[in-house]
């Protein structure tokens, strides 16, 4: 059966790709894209290492097909820095220490960075039941939460 | 050797990790991310039996799909003695081993590996998994420990010999192990209070967020290349090499970034398929197993099962402490049935303790370490029990451990006598915290728990480069899961004195650096970090010795201060200090590279202890436990990072919290597990947990320069009775099976609640 | 395994001649986090994929002039949730939905996936049923509305004909006095699928008196129930403790459900009480408080 080619964008350039029905925008972005940055933890939907943003919705692109992404936009972690300029997020998991092997942290700091751009000023259990969905198995949360709060209190100007 | 300082520019710093901008930019390589050009995909065709023997597998219709570059059997495996080798903190056996990565006889769990299909792309290989046939004889078979033990029991290997006992007749017991410490008996006819209880625990998984992957290439001429995720590049390289009849020099493994392993990652699976899969193809073949496969073939560690009687004074001294500990090994011996043994009173200085242990061998994939293996099944019940002695005592039950706690010079049951040890510290701080004392709500309780891990040393090598602008290179051989090369880094640049920055730390692959013990047992910072404290001192005596070749001086004459030389005394002469940057650019003059070395199998390792306090709220109609508050307090030696050393002991915590509540494997009546996903394979999320408070008690390692004790296996073993504990406390009902799922802790508040209803 | 036509049509009718025409399983896709886990674990194996999210009906919530709703089939939980009405005026349904998943499941997951799933324990379909929703489904002999109860049959069936799929749901405007609310219980608080579910939509008259009601329970039978005899046992009441005690009976002597790796038989039924009485609970006072 012939490929599917597809017309998206993705970190803001445009991109063309081909691909099966079966493969998965992950399978995509990794094994077509060389873009390994969003991770597979389960294929399945329940880690969340697979984290992007299409067209500005925060989802697992292990349960978007491919050849749905024809036509839209999508966000992966390699694009969150602006050039080497970190983006908050990353510089405070990196300083509190939100990370220890760190292949959950980048659906993390997508799902992470959803979250803030859409609530500036979540409480804690906010936070913890907007990324519930991201698997990590090291931290136990605990710096990942605090990480993600003082983000928020340094985006709203708050001293922390 | 410790006390040599107190004063630290870097150690005890929270630097930024050397990955850190790889791993928050997605740049990092973990174990899937790598791809050779040319290269083909690997896929495991896998047993959906527990117990059969195999009669044979056609693999005809595979290789003719078109795509398809090779499929492999055991048939292309040698067998194997018996031999053991060292695999983590456990022992393996050569012709189990090559039985576990491709059963040969019998398939022993649902799962196991039965072929390996190459083939130029996944679907192809998924495919032709489908064309394979098994003609499988399905025979009976055992999962649970106990009826494992039973006479009459299926048997997965006559000529299973048990070790540490006699058997008459075929059995599944591989082992049987003692400690004995003083009179038991002595010490229960003293006693005036004797408690008696069971308990069992669930076969649960490391949980790693990453799966299993490799790329292994073979090259005409034998040689070959993997790059995998695992917690040792070494036992990569020497159980391939084994495996597959290679010599070692012949295989080069370099260790990808590795996402999580807790002890999971000790052993091969994919490494030994991938590399005779690409001799057989003459391609690179790349193999990562599914989330699925994970569960059903990697280790988990062992359920178990215990029996234990402990008996003291009225006025709180505990006499005699006796055990029975059953752990399972999966389908092959090797459970961590010794460790649990060490660790189940090890915090306690009791007199006379007798602890026996087996270990059995049942339909379930083989065990592999999971963090401090074995300690959290048997501090599960022995942290239960006292917890249950000192209600009956009347005592607090923090009073109790510290009345009873191990201190310098007590005798532990498994051989040692302590040294300078911070258990009592711990329970001490504990017994401070504010949350201790903090009030309780309505359906809400507190527990406390110990535990105890001895942490290991072993054999490390590094090398401390000075580069010729006055940075440093540090390389080393134990992959990184937590932040270790940042505790590396801090050492490194304390010791040379210069800025952490200019400090990189790598991991080398095997051909780069010497021999390393894998990543396990918390000795990375203190084994690792011994050789390369030793190596950059090796690195700082070569360069006091062109300092002194520059002021042409003895180079006794020569010492190193604050990252400069500078003359021992005003007797050596008036010269200025020399920097490190400064002895590096004259280095070639002087006689070269710098480069300090160290290898060794370091001895020394400090116990460490931890006390947790754990808070609950039971919802009485559903069985819902949901944790309000958590301490860990943990004696760490010193914390190098603190930053990484706090988030050892959340995660480790929050792992015996997904212990204590949800996590199990299940298994239907056919002996197939029935959760093999992170959806019903419950591990905590985020929304579950409050912040994991940690205090960190620092009592020196006096075996470490700097203090270290490991710190990432202790927190996962007071967890599980601290939660029973609690909840006992919030409902007076004691669960002495694990997980306390909601259905089961209903049943129990259930059966609790009808008495009280029928009077 | 073979591989997979996908198509993406941008009508109704074009879905439905794709749907009617396909030699071999077809199947629609819609947020794709049931179908795609069907799809990698080889339980479904279809020749064609429809993906209905093109179709501008599947893909619309809007308020009707009566305050009835029309909830596109393919409409993902994180867009209803920014509504401004629709999740004040019927929080239980919008809950329902909520609990389906993580945030990126939401960002997909839909009430036609949920349903045509056909899962007894999918969370939002005790609380459609409870609030007496409807599917328009298309098909080849055109158009018909069914109660929502009607169209899941067995576990993975549903009463869907060849070449049909739902294309919205209706949704009565909420009355003077009603309210409504879902819960479920699950080990954990996030990424389970439902032990018990249940959804209350309930009218309080001015005395604060039950006029009517309608419970729902998931994952104690093979398929959603909705359960007369619970509505029956507090209709008339105040929901004093004598008519929870009635609710929570009628609720578990409707239970039949299964020991499974999610829950036992007898705690789903115990649940299934517990957790119909809390609903019950939380529907009046919403009811109340308008
Ligand atoms: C991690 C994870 C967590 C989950 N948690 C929950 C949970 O808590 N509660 C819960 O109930 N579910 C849960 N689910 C299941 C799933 O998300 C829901 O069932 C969801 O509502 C499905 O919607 P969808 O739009 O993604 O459906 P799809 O996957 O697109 O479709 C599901 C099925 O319905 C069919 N279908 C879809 N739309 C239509 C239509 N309009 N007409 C006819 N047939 C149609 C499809 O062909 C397919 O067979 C979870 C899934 C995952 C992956
Ligand atoms: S890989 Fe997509 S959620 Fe786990
Ligand atoms: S840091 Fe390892 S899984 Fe999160």
């Amino acid at each position: 059966m012939a490929k599917h080619h597809v017309t998206t964008t993705i970190n803001g350039e445009p991109v063309e790709f081909l691909c099966s029905t079966r493969q998965t925008l992950l399978d995509v972005l990794r094994d077509e894209l060389n873009l390994t940055g969003s991770k597979e933890g389960c294929a399945s939907g329940d880690c969340g290492a697979c984290s992007v943003m299409l067209d500005g919705r925060l989802v697992c692109s292990c349960l978007v097909l491919g050849a749905e992404a024809e036509g839209k936009s999508v966000e992966t972690i390699e694009g969150m820095a602006e050039g080497d300029r970190l983006h908050p997020l990353q510089q405070n998991f990196l300083e509190d220490a939100a990370l220890q092997c760190g292949i959950c942290t980048p659906g993390f700091l997508v799902a992470a960075k959803a979250l803030l751009e859409r609530n500036p000023d979540p409480t804690e259990t906010e936070v913890r039941y907007w990324l519930a969905g991201n698997l990590c198995r090291c931290t136990g949360y605990d710096k990942i939460i605090r990480a993600v709060m003082r983000t928020a209190a340094e985006v709203r100007g708050e001293a922390s | 050797m410790t006390g040599e300082k107190t004063e630290f520019k870097w150690v005890g710093t929270r630097a930024i990790r050397p990955d850190g901008h790889d791993k928050v930019t997605g740049r990092a390589k973990f174990g899937s991310d790598f791809a050779l050009p040319g290269m083909l995909q690997g896929r495991v065709l896998r047993s959906p039996h527990a117990h059969a023997r195999i009669r044979s597998i056609d693999t005809s219709a595979a290789e003719a799909l078109p795509g398809v570059k090779g499929v492999i059997t055991s048939a292309d495996f040698a067998d194997q003695p018996a031999e053991l080798a060292a695999a983590g903190e456990a022992l393996v056996n050569y012709r189990d081993m090559v039985r576990n990565v491709m059963a040969r006889e019998k398939v022993l769990y649902d799962g196991h590996a039965v072929a390996a299909v190459a083939a130029t792309s996944a679907e192809i290989a998924e495919a032709a998994l489908e064309l394979i046939s098994v003609d499988y004889e399905v025979l009976d078979h055992v999962i649970d420990v106990d009826l494992a033990m039973e006479p009459g029991a299926p048997i997965l290997d006559e000529e299973l010999e048990p070790a540490g006992m006699e058997a008459s007749g075929p059995t599944n017991i591989a082992k049987r192990v003692d400690f004995d410490l003083g009179d038991v008996e002595e010490g229960f006819a003293k006693a005036e209070v004797v408690l008696e209880r069971s308990y069992t625990t669930a076969a649960v998984h490391q949980g790693y967020i990453e799966p299993h992957a490799a790329v292994a290439s073979v090259s005409e001429d034998g040689q070959a290349q993997i790059w995998c995720c695992t917690q040792g590049q070494f036992m990569v390289r020497a159980y391939t090499a084994r495996l597959c009849g290679m010599e070692t020099s012949q295989i080069r493994v370099t260790p990808s970034e590795i996402g999580g392993g807790f002890g999971g990652k000790t052993v091969v699976y994919l490494e030994p398929l991938a590399t005779a899969l690409s001799r057989k193809t003459g391609r690179p073949v790349k193999m990562i197993m599914s989330r699925e496969e994970v569960f059903r073939a990697s280790g988990p560690t062992s359920a178990g099962s215990m029996t234990y009687r402990i008996g003291a004074t009225r006025n709180g001294v505990i006499t005699a402490f006796e055990g029975t500990i059953r752990l399972e090994a999966g389908a092959f011996p090797g459970s961590p049935v010794q460790p649990a043994c060490m660790c189940a009173v090890a915090p306690y200085d009791i007199k006379n303790v007798r602890l026996t242990g087996y270990d059995v061998v049942v339909n379930r994939p083989k065990v592999a370490a999971y963090r401090a293996p074995g300690a959290p099944i048997s501090a599960f019940g022995a942290e239960s029990i006292i917890d249950e002695l000192a209600k009956e005592l009347g005592f607090d039950p923090l009073q109790l451990r510290l009345k009873n706690a191990a201190k310098q010079g007590t005798k532990a049951a498994y051989g040692p006598t302590f040294r300078r040890i911070g258990y009592e510290e711990t329970v001490e701080q504990a017994i401070a915290s504010e949350h201790y004392s903090a009030p309780l709500g309505p359906n809400q309780g507190r527990g406390v728990a110990s535990g105890f891990w001895f942490n290991i040393g072993g054999e490390s090598a590094a090398t401390v480069n000075i580069n010729e602008d006055g940075t440093a290179v540090v390389v080393s051989g134990n992959p990184d899961i937590g932040g270790s090369r940042a505790s590396l880094a801090l050492m490194a640049a304390e010791e040379l004195g210069i800025d952490y920055t200019k400090v990189r730390p790598i991991i080398g692959d095997t051909s780069s650096v010497g021999y390393n013990f894998l990543t396990g047992g918390s000795r990375v910072t203190f084994a690792t970090g011994l050789a390369v404290v030793e190596a950059a001192r090796d690195a700082v005596r070569q360069m006091c010795e062109r300092a002194a070749k520059i002021w042409e001086v003895e180079s006794d004459g020569v010492i190193w201060r604050d990252g400069h030389a500078v003359p021992a005394s005003s007797n050596v002469g008036d010269f200025e200090p020399l920097s490190l940057a400064d002895i590096a650019a004259q280095s070639p003059k002087t006689g070269g590279p710098i480069c300090g070395h160290n290898a060794q199998n370091v001895q020394g390792a400090g116990p460490g202890f931890a006390t947790h306090i754990c808070d609950v709220e039971v919802d009485p109609e559903t069985g819902r436990v949901t944790i309000l508050r958590y301490t860990a307090v943990q004696d760490v030696g010193r914390a190098i990072h603190p930053s990484y050393v706090e988030g050892q002991i959340q995660g480790g915590a929050v792992q015996g919290i997904g212990w204590a509540l949800n996590e199990e494997y299940i298994y239907n009546e056919r002996g197939q597990l029935e959760n093999p996903g992170f959806l019903d394979y419950r591990i905590p999320v985020a929304s579950d947990l409050p912040m994991i408070e940690t205090v960190v008690v620092e009592v020196p390692n006096d075996r470490h320069p700097y203090g270290v004790r490991g710190v990432g296996e202790v927190p996962i073993v007071p967890p599980m009775a601290a939660v029973a504990n609690a909840i006992e406390n919030a409902t007076g009902v004691r669960m002495e099976h694990l997980p306390m799922s909601p259905p089961r802790l209903l049943a129990a508040l259930d059966a609790a609640r009808l008495p009280e209803a029928a009077e | 395994m073979q591989s997979v036509q996908f198509e993406a049509p941008g009508t109704v009718e074009q879905a439905v001649a794709l749907l009617a025409g396909a030699t071999g399983d077809a199947r629609v896709l819609a947020g794709g986090t049931d179908l795609l886990v069907q799809l990698r674990s080889h339980m479904v194996d279809p020749a064609l994929v429809v993906d209905i999210k093109h179709i501008e009906e599947t893909r619309t919530l809007v308020r009707n002039a009566d305050g009835s709703y029309t909830i596109g089939s393919a409409v993902a939980g994180a867009e209803a949730h920014e509504h401004d009405r629709f999740a004040a005026e019927w929080p239980g349904v919008m809950e329902s939905w909520d609990l389906i998943g993580s945030t990126q499941i939401q960002g997909r997951a839909s009430l036609g996936g949920n349903l045509c799933n056909a899962s007894p324990a999918a969370d939002s379909v005790p609380a459609m049923i409870a609030a007496g929703m409807t599917a328009n489904i298309a098909g080849p002999g055109g158009r018909r509305t069914v109660p929502v109860e009607d169209i899941p049959v067995a576990p993975g069936r549903t009463s869907l004909a060849n070449g049909e799929f739902v294309v919205s749901f209706n949704l009565p405007a909420r009355p003077a006095g009603g309210g409504d609310a879902y819960l479920r219980l699950i080990p954990r608080t996030e990424m389970d699928i439902a032990v018990v579910g249940c959804g209350v939509a309930l009218v309080l008259d001015a005395g604060g008196i039950v006029t009517s009601a309608r419970v729902s329970l998931g994952a104690v039978a093979p398929t959603v129930l909705l359960v007369e005899d619970a509505a029956r046992a507090i209709v008339g009441t105040r929901l004093d403790d004598d008519a929870l005690a009635a609710l929570d009976a009628a609720c578990q002597a409707a239970c039949s459900p299964i020991n499974d790796k999610r829950g036992t038989i007898v705690y789903r039924t115990q649940v299934a009480g517990v957790l119909a009485r809390r609903a019950a609970r939380i529907a009046a006072e919403r009811a109340g408080s308008r």
